[in-house]
């Protein structure tokens, strides 16, 4: 897909979604709570993340709706990241961490979670393709449901066919399932983590700067496969790459100093942004 | 400047200032430039028109490099030393009897130490049932789970459990085992090795467990996967082939031990007959016939020592021959 037919496609979408600016989304991602819609995937209140009393983020409140792609932009420590990661408790392995303020997945607030179940439901891909080591390519995408005790055999070879599929990876490893998984190209295990991530099924993916380790090639197929995920996901993108923000995502976060600067359709925000230094970030005066 | 780029600047006033400033810090750069070459032939000229100099740094160079290589020929002597007079003294005694017979009584020739072979092997098994799992978990919360001052207490206490000889370790079994059930055995023999391999364990294992990137971890707590199930199947696979090398040099190091089984399981002269009961082992057979006064025990306790070598050596090569396995598939 060249970057034109890109543009369009977004192009497209967001008119959509101007039209339906004040609907609620007809679609819902819900599933534990049939027949309620859930206008946002993604509702915080006054979110604040602070690591041994320095502040990371302070009093975001931000609304997602579902099978949007989201970009986060902002300067390097501008707490995109820890933003990011708050949403899936990550931030529970860091006894410094400290959050307040109140996260809605789906409309249900995050506290009612278990962690474990939470994490099911909002997948994560990080910087780094982080494949794991000791494992083939098989097993590595169906890492998530072995784990947890999964081990009908159909189903498993079902579930790698489908998300490998998905990921745009079948047809390049369906001979060599069963070798290791570092012996994928970076480009290649970055796709292999996300078919991973799909496999448990989540109906929310956070993508930690995704293609910040890979060539252009890599990053375009990575591009495809987040604009082509966004049928069934919500995704969440934080990116340093502007025009990538530019080119995927339906709507754009700007954090600047742990603060959530704008938060608008992407067109908006790299065309005619509302806050002054928004348009400085973007027109490159600074960060 | 060039029409050109005359024309250019006007059509773009914004970049002017731009153009101007590159401008200012490219003559900057080249008086730098300049400066830098002076400064670099006056340097030139100190070191390499200046023999005295010079020789003084080729001097101390040689000096140094000489120091490291004798260092590592110091290191490797021994262990050279070790193997040639073990293979040469013991080599000529070993025979099949050596691996089938139990010792014979003083004045006897002939007889083996089949028993202390076998002690060995089952000391150093109960050893390690108990050593490795406790040293192993130890390194798992230090790594995983610590954070508190329990931790670091655990951190210091393993540090200085290394430290301590292993005799002192044996006359702790003795205390805790063997008096209360008055008599010797293999299970206080077996428990005096295993502390014994516990702070080796718990230390590779932590260092192990420290190189696996914390991003696996992550990945796959962001599956939903529990935080027992990451640690069990990701980091503690990833670090295996690490932690089974610290396991062999833990074993390694244990096989050969003979002060912490003196007051322990003692040593006997028939075979194992019964975990609770005295039992024999190589080293402590070595150390009995290598103060004996007889010729004929000396040369046994030679090939002990061979054996006892050879034991280790192999026990180090079927342990990473399986392991090897069971990684790649």
């Amino acid at each position: 897909m060249s970057e034109s037919e890109y543009e369009n496609l977004v192009n497209v979408d967001i008119k959509d979604q101007q039209d339906q600016n004040d609907e609620v989304a007809a679609s819902s991602v819900i599933e534990e709570t049939p027949g309620k819609v859930s206008k946002y995937a993604i509702r915080t209140e006054d979110l604040s993340v602070t690591f041994n009393k320095r502040i990371g983020i302070s009093g975001i409140t931000i609304s997602i709706k579902p099978q949007t792609v989201t970009a986060i932009i902002g300067p390097s420590g501008c707490g995109k990241s820890t933003f990011l990661r708050s949403l899936n408790m990550m931030h529970d392995l860091n006894p410094k961490a400290e959050i307040s303020g109140e996260i809605y997945i789906n409309d249900v607030n995050i506290l009612e979670f278990n962690t474990v179940e939470l994490r099911k439901k909002v997948g994560m891909v990080f910087q780094k393709p982080n494949p794991f080591p000791t494992m083939s390519i098989y097993s590595n995408v169906v890492a998530g449901l072995t784990m947890n005790g999964i081990n009908d055999k159909k189903l498993l070879n079902e579930t790698v066919e489908r998300c490998l599929i998905h990921a745009g990876l079948w047809n390049e490893v369906k001979d060599r399932l069963k070798s290791p998984a570092v012996s994928l190209s970076g480009g290649q295990q970055q796709r292999l983590c996300i078919a991973r991530t799909i496999a448990v099924n989540p109906g929310i993916i956070l993508m930690d700067e995704p293609t910040s380790a890979l060539d252009p090639l890599s990053t375009l197929k990575i591009e495809e496969l987040i604009y082509n995920l966004k049928s069934e996901y919500t995704i969440i993108i934080v990116t340093h790459n502007m025009q990538q923000a530019a080119r995927i995502s339906e709507s754009t976060a700007f954090f600047y100093m742990g603060k959530l600067i704008e938060f608008s359709r992407t067109r908006r925000i790299f065309t005619n942004p509302h806050e002054k230094l928004t348009e400085e970030y973007i027109t490159g005066k600074f960060g | 400047m060039s029409e050109l780029e005359n024309k250019k600047n006007n059509l773009e006033p914004d970049l002017q200032n731009e153009k101007v400033t590159s401008h200012e810090e490219n003559s900057l750069d080249v008086n730098n430039h300049e400066e830098i070459k002076i400064l670099e032939k006056t340097e030139i000229r100190s070191i390499f028109k200046n023999p005295e100099n010079l020789r003084r740094r080729k001097v101390t160079n040689s000096i140094m490099i000489s120091l490291c290589v004798a260092a590592g020929i110091i290191t490797i002597i021994p262990l050279i030393y070790i193997f040639f007079y073990t293979t040469k003294s013991g080599l000529s005694s070993i025979n099949l009897d050596l691996f089938t017979q139990l010792p014979k009584p003083v004045g006897e020739t002939g007889g083996g130490l089949a028993n202390g072979i076998v002690g060995t092997l089952i000391l150093v098994g109960l050893g390690s049932l108990f050593g490795i799992p406790v040293g192993i978990l130890a390194g798992i919360y230090v790594t995983e789970y610590s954070g508190g001052v329990f931790s670091t207490l655990v951190k210091f206490v393993t540090d200085v459990l290394s430290g301590i000889p292993s005799i002192i370790i044996g006359i702790f079994a003795y205390g805790v085992i063997v008096l209360p059930l008055q008599h010797f055995s293999a299970y206080a023999g077996g428990f005096a090795l295993g502390i014994l391999m516990i702070p080796t364990v718990t230390r590779i294992t932590e260092e192990m467990l420290k190189l696996v990137p914390q991003t696996l971890r992550e990945a796959s707590l962001a599956l939903g996967v529990s935080r027992w199930k990451t640690t069990l199947n990701i980091v503690l696979r990833t670090a295996s082939s690490g932690i089974i090398t610290g396991i062999l040099l833990a074993i390694a190091r244990v096989a050969g031990e003979t002060a912490p089984l003196l007051f322990t399981s003692f040593g006997s002269s028939f075979w194992p007959s019964g975990l609770d009961q005295p039992i024999a082992a190589l080293p402590v057979q070595i150390f009995n016939y290598a103060i004996s006064p007889f010729d004929d025990w000396h040369r046994q306790a030679w090939a002990g020592a061979f054996v006892l070598i050879f034991i280790v050596f192999i026990l180090n090569f079927i342990v990473r021959f399986i392991t090897r396995n069971k990684l790649q598939s």
